[in-house]
């Protein structure tokens, strides 16, 4: 075979680590080579340099560092049993890439990934050497995330999260069961494990020594972690039941879902009927009402029978529309917590509420001026000048936030 | 009628040591014309000193506020911003108030400004210009932004690129920045820069890094408008790769399964190799403990948590199950609870590291609340499972005593349930006879909110774990 060139492998690699859903690039430490003795800087949210045309940002080259791999996942385009061409960088061709493309403000970092070649040590070590150039020899300041084995030694997990701003482990699948079935080489417990262990190297790092000096900051921008959606049969209470245990037993930064995709060269263990991207999306939309709005998780699945989302609406709109007894509300009144359970009410425009209120009485315009959604949190709330009347518990409210009904076509 | 003229370069400054002058001077905003160098200038306006005037003190808010709206673009910025200036003396708390009409215009302008910096941090594309072995290197772009963002921007740059030579060229105001100095010069046409290998290289990367199966052309445009396109190398192969994408996706989905290739023996041999080096050896009672799924809570914990300490110890201590720090740790007894305990047995006279120390249940239950665990208590039926592990390891220990703390142990323990509080203190056994006393658990102490109940509690746990340092004596 013909000695591939730099940009025959970038192909190759970089099309092999595109199901990685993550871009992230920001939550890490602040810093930047104002020194001149640097390259890059990290502002603490992150940059997205440019977007694909399947809507996705661009903030990091993400690349594999290899897609050989001894594993044979059947989800993976890179399984071992795939017929997919394969390549592999060498340290210092990533190590340049990363370089170049960051001197032209085409990026702000790198996200490496690999295949697993010869033992998982072998490839979490020369994922770590790529680490250890940028930083230490090239002295490259800006973001870097890598994606560890979880079966790779404890210390090259130790220094990869010294070098890194992120690490990440995929759970890949929302229960265990389904992990044994489509990858059987991938051990639940085993992922588990690492996570715990990189919580616990977290804590350690952020306690002061006797002198009041603090150690070296372990991966500032935390863990992450991807679940494959629509593989397998698990029900969206199952999916977000995962991710909450994720987080709160791990403190992970991000959980992402993506929604299995169809790839080329596909196994047949795998049901090839694609789920809609909506439920990717409502899955997002969950989670962030997890985190941010105070909702508990069963009071997001309970709304419908067979626990998955409902696409039509979101699941706030969802949760709403069931729990009307509670609205409208008065926005001059209501607490906290009540105004972030409006639908359209986002949480800077309940601290907009909260703050202007303090002087005087709302009224329905102020709250277009704040930046809330009315068409939807109109049915919801009353105001100076507005109240919903018979809105709120109308038949048809659902209706209007529903898309319209399809005709079912026949063939 | 007053006249303030300000200079497209240092405007910020500009505006606010004029702002700052009328307003000491009490000057009314209807008495001010404001412009930029675009504005023609105003025969009725005067452009001499104003009277000084007294101190001013301004909220910080509005100060970061005009800093950066002072680079919108529209006729009427300066104006605006004055006026809310007048205003804001006699009511300070103004700045909070979003739903106020002008205020509420002039942070959307203010969006409008951070939104166009942002974008500017992102599509700037540099080309090299100099020699790429040169110690200093050079690069050089061609931007053109939508309000006048150059000059707040610069700054990002400089954290960024310091150890090289740029600039930013655009039809307005450029920046270069050379040897570790910045300086703004005017506008310019836009140069021919020279072409970039690696300009290539970061166009196959958007090429291949685009999943055809999940087109969102919507998604991608309201992020990176058009206006943008003409000066990013890659956008110029975004209408080809919109194109391609249906007919990409569908020959994936056809494609039919294909046959393992031939290596696949080969890797399905090293992978067979590499696992059994994994595996624990066999019959080792902690490592069969770890790999239990004989209940349920092992697919929500991280870890079972096998007992620790010395197989010949006389004592033998059994907490309730794994907590937080334990579930991590993989290790018994080292959260705070844990902690307590070693602080407590220390006072009687027990030295830990001579007991054998392992929980009921071995793995940890707990509901998720927001960002925590909470603990849960164990029902009978994974008490009764987790029994097996705990009677194997009183099998093997053969200690003379067991000291069964808090309610869950002394059902593994003894199989009764009654009311731990009634039997502590009291020896009683397990089905194989082994004299087990029970005391209360020590996370127990924790949870007690009444000082004084929980000195009482802390002496009768004391007590206890002196009794058993007597027993064993």
């Amino acid at each position: 075979m013909a000695k591939q060139t730099v940009d025959q492998k970038l192909a190759i690699l970089s099309d092999a680590a595109k199901y990685d859903a993550s871009c992230a690039s920001s939550g890490s430490t602040k810093r930047d080579s104002r020194d001149g003795k640097g390259l890059g800087s990290n502002e603490g949210s992150g940059i997205c340099h440019a977007y694909a045309p399947d809507g996705r940002c661009i903030s990091l080259l993400k690349i594999l560092m290899t897609n050989f791999c001894i594993y044979d996942c059947s989800y993976c385009i890179n399984r071992a049993s795939s017929n997919v061409a394969r390549a592999r960088f060498s340290v210092d061709e990533v190590v340049k890439l990363t370089i170049e493309f960051y001197r032209r403000n085409y990026i702000e970092g790198l996200f490496l990934s690999s295949g697993v070649i010869r033992s998982p040590d072998a490839t979490m070590s020369d994922m770590v050497q790529i680490a250890r150039k940028l930083r230490h020899e090239e002295n490259f300041r800006g973001y870097i995330h890598l994606k560890t084995i979880p079966d790779a030694a404890p210390e090259l997990i130790a220094e990869a999260g010294l070098l890194a701003d992120r690490l990440s482990i995929n759970v890949e699948l929302p229960t265990d069961a389904s992990v044994q079935q489509y990858a059987p080489e991938k051990k639940p417990d085993q992922i588990r494990k690492a996570m715990a262990d990189f919580r616990l190297r977290k804590e350690v790092s952020k306690d002061k020594s006797h002198t009041g000096k603090r150690p070296p900051r372990f991966a500032p921008a935390g863990q992450s972690t991807q679940m494959i959606i629509g593989a397998d049969g698990s029900n969206d209470a199952a999916i977000l039941g995962q991710s909450t245990r994720l987080y709160s037993s791990y403190k992970l930064k991000r959980v992402y879902y993506s929604a299995f995709s169809p790839i080329p060269d596909s196994s047949s263990k795998l049901p090839l009927i694609r789920p809609p991207l909506q439920r990717e999306h409502r899955l997002y939309q969950a989670d962030w009402l997890l985190r941010f709005y105070d909702f508990q998780l069963d009071e997001i699945t309970s709304v419908t029978a067979d626990g998955n989302l409902d696409l039509e609406v979101d699941p706030k709109l969802a949760w709403a529309l069931v729990h009307r007894a509670v609205f409208p509300l008065d926005v001059n009144r209501a607490t906290r917590e009540m105004l972030l359970r409006v639908p359209g009410f986002g949480v800077k425009t309940v601290n907009r509420i909260l703050s202007t209120r303090r002087h005087r009485a709302l009224r329905y315009e102020d709250l277009i001026r704040m930046g809330a959604s009315m068409k939807k949190a109109r049915s919801f709330i009353t105001a100076g000048g507005w109240s919903p009347g018979g809105l709120t518990d109308s038949i048809d409210l659902r209706a209007r936030f529903a898309p319209p009904p399809e005709q079912l076509t026949l063939f | 009628m007053h006249r303030a003229v300000m200079p497209r370069i240092g405007t910020a400054q500009a505006w606010r040591d004029a702002a700052r002058q009328f307003l000491a001077a009490g000057i009314p905003p209807e008495a001010i014309l404001w412009g930029d160098t675009s504005t023609a200038p105003d025969l009725f306006g005067d452009t001499g000193a104003v009277q000084a005037g007294g101190q001013v003190s301004v909220p910080r808010s509005f100060i970061s506020m005009a800093s950066t709206v002072v680079w919108h673009t529209d006729r009427e910025r300066f104006a605006r911003l004055y006026a809310f200036l007048w205003r804001l003396k006699g009511t300070p708390h103004l700045m909070t108030d979003r739903g106020d009409a002008e205020l509420s215009r002039l942070r959307t302008m203010e969006k409008n400004v951070h939104r166009c910096q942002h974008k500017m941090k992102a599509f700037v594309r540099f080309r090299e210009i100099g020699d790429p072995e040169a110690p200093r290197r050079s690069f050089a772009a061609w931007f053109e932004p939508t309000y006048h963002t150059i000059e707040p921007t610069s700054d990002f740059f400089v954290r960024r690129f310091s150890d090289m030579d740029w600039r930013i060229l655009t039809p307005e105001v450029s920046v270069v920045f050379e040897n570790g100095t910045l300086s703004f010069r005017e506008g310019q046409e836009k140069p021919a820069l020279p072409e970039d290998a690696s300009e290539q290289l970061w166009i196959t990367y958007f090429q291949n890094i685009f999943n055809p199966a999940r087109l969102m052309v919507k998604a991608m445009q309201s992020e990176m408008p058009k206006k943008y396109w003409k000066n990013m190398p890659e956008a110029a192969f975004i209408p080809q790769m919109i194109a391609d994408a249906p007919a990409r996706a569908r020959a994936m989905a056809e494609a039919a399964p294909s046959l393992p290739p031939a290596r696949m023996a080969q890797v399905q041999a090293q992978l067979a190799a590499h696992q059994s080096a994994w595996e624990g050896p066999s019959g080792a009672l902690a490592g069969e403990i770890v790999a239990c799924t004989r209940c349920p809570l092992h697919c929500n914990a991280t870890q079972a948590v096998p007992g620790e300490g010395p197989m010949d110890a006389d004592l033998m201590i059994v907490g309730e199950q794994p907590g937080d720090q334990e579930d991590l740790s993989g290790r018994p007894f080292v959260g705070p609870a844990g902690q307590l305990f070693d602080q407590i047995a220390g006072q009687a006279g027990l030295d830990r590291g001579q007991a054998f120390v392992t929980n009921a249940v071995k793995h940890f239950k707990f509901t998720p609340r927001g960002k925590r665990r909470l603990h849960q208590r164990p029902n009978a039926s994974e008490i009764q499972h987790c029994r097996w592990w705990l009677d194997a390891e009183i099998t093997q220990v053969r200690p003379k005593l067991i000291l069964g703390m808090g309610a869950t142990a002394a059902e593994g323990l003894t199989g009764r349930r009654d009311a731990i509080l009634s039997r502590r203190g009291k020896v009683e056994e397990t089905p194989s006879r082994t004299p087990v006393l029970l005391t209360l658990h020590p996370s127990y102490l924790l949870r007690l909110p009444d000082p004084q109940a929980k000195a009482d509690a802390t002496a009768q746990f004391r007590d206890d774990l002196k009794a058993a340092v007597q027993m064993l004596a």
